[in-house]
């Protein structure tokens, strides 16, 4: 990994097109489709869905459309909820397979952990529908109790949608934060403990503020995953809310306006990049 | 104290593992069911629905669609990614650390953007909805992952050898062939089964790309308007079987590596 960069002078006899001739494919291949989708999108944002011409029109209308505006607020406030939970629960889960579970059970306890991970991710959304549904899985096992009479409404929630996101995420946070857990040297914990500080105290004060920018990094992940998924809301959620992927999607699906759908997702970019933004400070991933 | 920690640490670390297998368990157990809801009470066990799934032509030739579109995309994003990455860690370019961070960009950007962004630009050029469209944008997801997982892989062990190579003569494609390729094997079949398992299991940019040809995924999301449906948990629990054996294959690849 160090000796990037610095071995110029390996090949004497190559001429100075071979690098070029090996980076080309790849540079162009992102070039050609990934930066020319990008600006035919911003091209496209700009023009009128009817008879072409550039306008702003499909901006204001999210500034101006309030349900168009709505579908962002219930972006933010579901990812919001799912990114805060996520961490909740994942946290305390990877402190115990760092810390309680043996050494050598470790690498096997995480596996298991990420196992569903691998399930097809529109087959798990699905199959939390099996779970949540009218007569599915915890309503009949809450009626046959006799604890309910009448089946709750789970499916097609907003609940069922967060249940489903935090589902995925933490998996993907247990794995972040155990692997954040796992480099911190023992020797911080006893210098707190020779110091006379207690376990609540280590923690509060030496643990978790050196796993901060773990978690913030797994958090931004889920953020930016979270805001951009259009699978999870549209099976679990049903439509009585929409989220913005759900939003770009209809335009696209139900009416073919290209050019809103194309403002929408650069607005919806636009987040991203300000969260990101946000936490830039404990973002410095290593660009090894 | 101490052994209510311990206490409490198993409490929780089981139910966690409860919500996490849940729906999966669920999933392939009532792939099982004998009758025709996939809800409880459980009445199999029955593979009628496995038998369902494997005579249903749709989803036999979407399986077969997913799994072409997965090896030749992958094999594409690999090799793109083996030939810039050996390009970025043995040779001085200008401006080599933007242009592996624009390698890297597409990571950071959402699936359903990616697809939206192909899709108006395809619209445009007059490019007709197709596997090879979604192929293209599995590249375009794939390839930074290729890149980074075999550009941190590149160390000093190997530019000693390909130099050894090269002053006993061997020219730039024979170093290439001969000696990166082998050595860097374990990285590139790493990107390779990683790339296999994401572009398997991608959705949106194949349902926004795909119109009559599709893929598994889009198949499975077809079938998800019938409502629940055993058969569904039934391609649902092969298309798990399959991940798991590409992830089983990517681990022991990775695994494998540094001799020393």
């Amino acid at each position: 990994m160090s000796s990037a960069g610095n071995n110029g002078r390996a090949l004497p006899r190559a001429g100075r097109a071979l690098p070029w001739a090996l980076v080309t494919p790849a540079l162009g291949w992102t070039l050609l489709f990934f930066v020319l989708p990008f600006i035919a999108m911003g091209f496209s944002s700009l023009t009128a869905h009817e008879g072409g011409g550039f306008t702003l029109s499909n901006y204001s209308q999210f500034f101006t459309n309030p349900s168009y505006w709505q579908a962002m607020v219930n972006s933010l406030q579901v990812t919001a909820i799912v990114t805060v939970v996520s961490v909740l629960l994942a946290y305390p889960f990877a402190w115990i397979l760092a810390e309680q579970v043996p050494e050598r059970g470790q690498r096997l306890a995480l596996m298991l952990a990420v196992l569903p991970f691998w399930t097809s991710y529109v087959v798990r959304s699905y199959s939390w529908l099996l779970v949540l549904a009218q007569n599915g899985v915890i309503n009949r096992v809450l009626t046959g109790s006799g604890l309910i009479t009448e089946p709750l409404q789970l499916a097609n929630t907003r609940l069922a949608t967060v249940t489903g996101f935090v589902h995925f995420f933490v998996m993907l946070l247990t794995l972040t934060i155990f692997a954040n857990l796992k480099q911190l040297s023992p020797s911080y914990r006893k210098a707190a403990a020779d110091l006379g500080a207690g376990p609540v105290r280590t923690f509060l004060h030496v643990i978790l503020p050196l796993t901060l920018p773990g978690i913030m990094v797994g958090a931004f992940l889920t953020f930016v995953l979270c805001i951009g998924d259009y699978i999870t809301p549209q099976i679990l959620g049903g439509n009585n809310e929409l989220l913005m992927p759900q939003l770009v999607m209809m335009q696209i699906g139900r009416r073919g306006d290209f050019p809103l759908a194309s403002a929408l997702s650069i607005i919806l970019m636009a987040v991203v990049t300000i969260a990101y933004l946000a936490c830039a400070r404990w973002l410095k991933i290593e660009r090894t | 104290m101490r052994q209510f920690v311990r206490i409490a640490s198993w409490v929780y670390a089981l139910a966690v593992y409860g919500f996490i297998f849940l729906p999966v368990v669920v999933l392939v157990l009532f792939s099982l069911q004998s009758t025709s809801f996939p809800i409880p009470p459980f009445t199999g066990p029955s593979l009628r629905w496995y038998d369902a799934v494997l005579s249903d032509a749709r989803l036999t030739s979407a399986l077969v669609n997913s799994l072409m579109v997965a090896v030749l995309s992958s094999a594409t994003a690999v090799t793109l990614g083996f030939l810039s990455a050996w390009g970025f860690a043995r040779f001085v370019l200008p401006g080599s650390g933007l242009l592996r961070g624009l390698i890297t960009l597409p990571l950071t950007v959402s699936y359903l953007i990616i697809g939206m962004g192909l899709l108006v630009l395809f619209n445009w050029a007059g490019v007709p909805k197709s596997l090879l469209a979604a192929g293209i944008g599995h590249v375009v997801i794939n390839l930074p992952l290729c890149f980074a997982i075999i550009y941190s892989q590149m160390g000093d062990h190997q530019i000693n050898i390909e130099r050894a190579a090269r002053d006993l003569g061997a020219p730039e494609w024979k170093v290439l062939l001969l000696i990166t390729v082998p050595v860097m094997a374990p990285a590139i079949f790493a990107g390779f089964f990683l790339s296999m398992t994401f572009s398997w299991d991608e959705f949106v940019i194949s349902f926004l790309l795909t119109r009559f040809d599709t893929t598994l995924p889009v198949e499975i999301w077809n079938l998800l308007r019938s409502g629940l449906n055993p058969k569904t948990n039934a391609v649902g629990s092969l298309v798990f079987a399959v991940s798991i054996v590409l992830v089983v294959l990517f681990e022991l690849t990775l695994l494998r590596r540094k001799p020393a």
